[in-house]
């Protein structure tokens, strides 16, 4: 394709201004994170960038604990979706049994379904399984997803069910087949959902602020609330060093994956 | 065995052998089939669908603040709910908040995908950059913008200051302060929306635009009668979520304005968990999330509904 060079100018131009009003709020937190604390009062431009924001933050709060439980809890819903949505898909695609018509309605019915609605009884729940401030009240409410089984079934599809025969007939059961043919022919989808799994349970809220009541297992967001609240007035640079902490994970993450991520939600969206 | 006619007697000991082998293979796939099933299953069931029933069960009644019934008091609580002042606000926060936010936000998601659709050296990076509020959390983008509407030192009071404006309480002006969330909402769901939509605009068959060339149609033509067109179930898709999004949004308004000021920002999901966790109504707080349900039960079918119709655009 061929285009006129002032065309491309203009291309160019806008891309650019875009680019720089969507991208400055956190341009200026980044910045701001490297400040002295009065140049930000004043907001005269920095005669010296230091790491001093990064240093009292961790000095002051439990970040690295934050960031330990954030890392723990993302993981652990990561594997869990990846296990129940791709088990669900396979027994929607390759199984055929009375009822399955049913079940699937099912699972479609639970995108009815808010969490936030439903977040009353659940914290009830949590609390009498003596699951606040433990790991499992962070994590096994998030395991079982109807969008991680349709985004698997949607890929699962496209296996020959030749295949699946062939495996019969050698005299492989439904679990190995799974395991060994399944599994690794859709390897692409499954690190898709996982980052996608990853990016939303690292930047959960409203539930782990529910859910913890200490530090033992508080993650990383609700961390920085607290940095917030408490060093509100005060010390801006060590609160914006505090958030470029906690979004630099998801970020690298988006940043290798955003072709992956753009092919599956484009998927889900499309079905 | 196919040699020989077979005996009568044969024939039906082999039909019963046949049916019973059936029935038995049936039993298996089934137990095979929700043996797969059975995790996600069990955990909707407990999480999801049996508390969905508790909420409808708890809004008929007065809680203590274990969350534990105790009297039965029928539509009360709806009747109260329905009648009362404050979730009347609510309503209309959370009806004007999708306002302000959804169109917006696709708007200039539109715009940035098809910007960032052109085939330009490094066109990359731009959508890097316009992808990148998706991987910041609600909670470090609410600090972002925290800064940006402080009163003194915020970027944007200092920005009307220069060209000679006051500055605006943007968090405390009831005025201003559901535009304040509405904008920061608008900035964090950017990345998602872009990503999506240009998603969808990369799935169209660049033979409609060759053959527009040939046609000799003009950049707005072809936006106008292909692009957008074609984008449709994508857009739609994009519309619903976003609607979806803004009736569950918490994070925002719990760092930027605790549902002040005036309650302006009281948002409905905000609104159950003040009512709920900070007043411990557990029966009212149970009736505002089945309104909040119902909304989003009706958004999802009209999604589904003409989600159907127009895949066959495609």
């Amino acid at each position: 394709m061929t285009m006129p060079i002032s065309k491309k100018i203009l291309f160019y131009f806008l891309l650019s201004i875009a680019a720089l009003v969507v991208f400055a709020p956190a341009l200026m937190a980044f910045v701001m994170s490297f400040m002295e604390n009065k140049d930000i009062m004043t907001g005269t431009i920095p005669q010296s960038l230091s790491f001093d924001n990064y240093l009292k933050a961790f000095e002051q709060f439990p970040l690295l604990k934050y960031l330990f439980n954030s890392l723990v809890v993302s993981i652990v819903i990561t594997i869990g979706q990846l296990v129940l949505s791709s088990l669900a898909a396979y027994a929607f695609v390759f199984l055929e049994f009375k009822g399955r018509d049913m079940l699937f309605f099912l699972f479609i019915a639970t995108m009815m379904v808010p969490f936030e609605a439903s977040i009353i009884p659940n914290f009830h729940i949590i609390r009498d399984l003596n699951w606040i401030d433990q790991y499992p009240g962070l994590t096994v409410p998030f395991f079982a997803t109807a969008f991680g089984t349709f985004l698997l079934r949607q890929n699962f599809k496209q296996i020959p069910k030749e295949l699946r025969e062939a495996s019969q007939i050698v005299g492989m059961g439904d679990f190995k087949f799974y395991l060994k043919v399944v599994l690794p022919v859709a390897k692409t989808s499954l690190v898709t959902l996982g980052a996608y799994g990853f990016l939303t349970s690292w930047n959960m809220y409203l539930w782990p602020l529910l859910s913890t009541t200490n530090d033992t297992v508080r993650t990383v967001q609700i961390g920085l609330k607290q940095l917030q609240t408490q060093e509100q007035l005060n010390d801006w640079g060590v609160i914006m060093s505090g958030a470029i902490i906690v979004i630099i994970p998801t970020l690298i993450l988006l940043f290798l994956g955003q072709k992956q991520l753009q092919k599956g939600l484009t998927e889900g969206a499309i079905k | 065995m196919s040699m020989t006619k077979p005996m009568p007697d044969a024939l039906e000991i082999q039909e019963i052998n046949f049916e019973s082998v059936k029935r038995k293979q049936r039993v298996k796939s089934f137990t095979k089939g929700m043996l797969f099933l059975l995790p996600s299953i069990v955990l909707f069931g407990v999480f999801l669908f049996y508390p969905l029933f508790k909420t409808m069960y708890l809004s008929f009644f007065l809680t203590n603040a274990r969350g534990e019934t105790t009297v039965f008091v029928g539509l009360q609580n709806y009747i109260e709910m329905f009648t009362s002042p404050i979730f009347h606000q609510s309503m209309k926060s959370t009806f004007l908040f999708v306002l302000y936010t959804v169109p917006t936000t696709i708007i200039i998601a539109l715009l940035l995908a098809v910007l960032a659709n052109e085939k330009l050296k490094g066109i990359g990076f731009f959508r890097t950059i316009f992808s990148s509020t998706m991987g910041i959390s609600v909670a470090a983008a609410s600090v972002f913008w925290l800064y940006m509407f402080h009163p003194s030192i915020g970027f944007l009071n200092r920005i009307l200051n220069l060209i000679g404006l006051e500055s605006i309480g943007w968090l405390t002006d009831p005025n201003w302060a559901l535009i304040a969330v509405a904008v920061t909402t608008i900035w964090m769901n950017l990345g998602f929306t872009f990503l999506v939509l240009l998603g969808g605009l990369q799935s169209i068959d660049s033979y409609l635009y060759e053959s527009a060339d040939i046609d000799g149609a003009g950049y707005f033509y072809k936006l106008r009668r292909i692009t957008i067109p074609m984008l449709s179930p994508t857009l739609f898709f994009v519309i619903t979520v976003t609607i979806i999004n803004a009736f569950q949004t918490f994070g925002q308004i719990d760092i930027l304005t605790q549902g002040g000021p005036q309650n302006t920002t009281n948002l409905i999901v905000y609104s159950i968990y003040r009512e709920a966790f900070s007043n411990y109504q557990f029966g009212t707080a149970s009736a505002q999330a089945i309104v909040l349900f119902i909304i989003i039960l009706v958004m999802t079918i009209i999604q589904f509904k003409l989600g159907e119709r127009k895949v066959h655009y495609q």
